[in-house]
């Protein structure tokens, strides 16, 4: 468990992002759910809840999602599910629990690019920016490369995703129903182009352009070929070996799920 | 720091320490039907609705609950007892202490889903261990209660 010596509920962003600057030791608080498993000694907790960042909407062609929106929300909010093959709500729907969903937020997954993201996976076959309060928007793929000591004082205060129409799917093997991913993936189509991301290998996410182009030409074996070159390394949840097995049937699967979809239209 | 809640419909007022989670706040304040089972967000023992939805109050700043309706199985008493007739007549009880967190979720899923299936109830509960039942009994003792049927 952390400790934090004194708590900010933030008023504005402005506040919260020159508290952060204070003191390396000070630190934004999402859901907690994985702080509080460090035993790190922090110095002021700053609390983003009261800024209003959970919101949910459509606008001028993006979907914008607040930092503070709840892995539960994402689940929930009925327009989500008709977007992007309701690759949002399905994504996160496996994480834990009801109750750990409604206090884990899109902000803090984003943020902390762990690899067992199951949301960092759906999002990297999405047309996906950051917002970060003082570095600004970027792809994410950029806030990925970003040096992680630089941008390390800096607010993550929501995510969009270009609303370009296409149709996306995606799915984990876990060992029980609630564990982290074993491994996972995410595909995604619009128009001729394909996207095709493998997590939990069990590093961050990455797509896998060889399998995206082999997808776009029709070949599934291909696809299947270039997910297996893909690094993968062993854990208590999977070998290697294992993972570079399972990881080929759920990009095919998820690529079938949308092929499927086209069919039926 | 000091922070104002309602739990149960009843306002506090109090000094808390920035590091402290809201069950530790609620089992000083007296509500002990809140449990630790897991520490590691996992279990759903620690189970709270604050404004009415269920979250896991191990993980839940108290500083966070600041303005929030916190309530515990202590302020829904009525339904929690017929539920847990529902879990008594199938056995389902055993030692009973993951019963409060996984009352307050069934409590709540009650409010939030219309005629769920089987595979929407074990999808909302699956946060809710049971280290004891296996969870055969709990779920048919759910449906029951769902539908209001024979206990």
């Amino acid at each position: 468990m952390y400790t934090i010596k004194t708590y900010l509920m933030a008023q504005t962003l402005e506040e919260a992002y020159s508290a952060l600057q204070k003191n390396k030791s000070n630190v934004i608080l999402g859901g907690c759910g994985w702080l509080k498993m460090t035993r790190k000694r922090f110095w002021t907790g700053i609390d983003l809840s009261g800024l209003g960042l959970d919101w949910i909407e459509q606008r001028d062609g993006w979907l914008e999602i607040g930092a503070m929106v709840t892995l539960r929300q994402l689940e929930t909010d009925p327009a989500l599910r008709g977007l992007f093959g309701g690759i949002l709500p399905r994504s996160v729907e496996r994480i834990v629990g009801v109750q750990f969903r409604s206090c884990a937020t899109v902000g803090g997954s984003v943020w902390m690019r762990a690899g067992f993201s199951d949301l960092l996976t759906a999002l990297s076959v999405l047309d996906t920016e950051v917002e970060l309060y003082h570095a600004g928007r970027m792809p994410l793929e950029a806030f990925f490369a970003l040096p992680r000591n630089r941008e390390a004082r800096d607010i993550l205060t929501g995510i969009r995703i270009r609303l370009d129409g296409r149709d996306a799917a995606c799915c984990s093997m876990r060992n029980t129903a609630t564990d982290f991913p074993a491994v996972g993936a995410a595909v995604s189509r619009c128009g001729p182009g394909w996207s095709v991301a493998v997590g939990a290998r069990p590093m961050r996410a990455v797509r896998v352009p060889e399998a995206e182009a082999a997808l776009a030409a029709g070949d599934l074996q291909a696809a299947s070929r270039a997910v297996e070159a893909l690094g993968y390394a062993g854990n208590l949840r999977g070998s290697a070996d294992y993972r570079r097995k399972v990881a080929q049937v759920l990009v095919r699967r998820a690529a079938e799920e949308i092929l499927h979809r086209e069919g039926k239209q | 720091m000091r922070i104002k809640l309602t739990v149960n419909g009843r306002q506090f007022d109090r000094h808390v320490p920035a590091d402290m989670m809201l069950l530790d706040f609620l089992r000083e304040q007296g509500f002990v039907s809140v449990k630790r089972g897991c520490e590691t967000s996992n279990c759903g023992l620690c189970t709270v609705w604050v404004d009415e939805h269920p979250v896991l109050s191990c993980t839940y700043p108290a500083a966070r609950a600041e303005g929030k309706r916190v309530t515990t199985i202590e302020g829904v008493t009525p339904e929690a007892e017929e539920f847990g007739r529902f879990l008594a007549a199938r056995g389902a009880e055993q030692c009973g202490f993951c019963s409060p967190g996984l009352v307050m979720t069934v409590l709540a899923m009650r409010r939030e889903l219309r005629n769920p299936d089987e595979q929407q109830v074990r999808a909302y509960l699956a946060g809710n261990l049971c280290r004891c039942s296996g969870y055969t009994s709990q779920l048919a003792a759910v449906m029951s209660f769902l539908k209001g049927g024979d206990r």
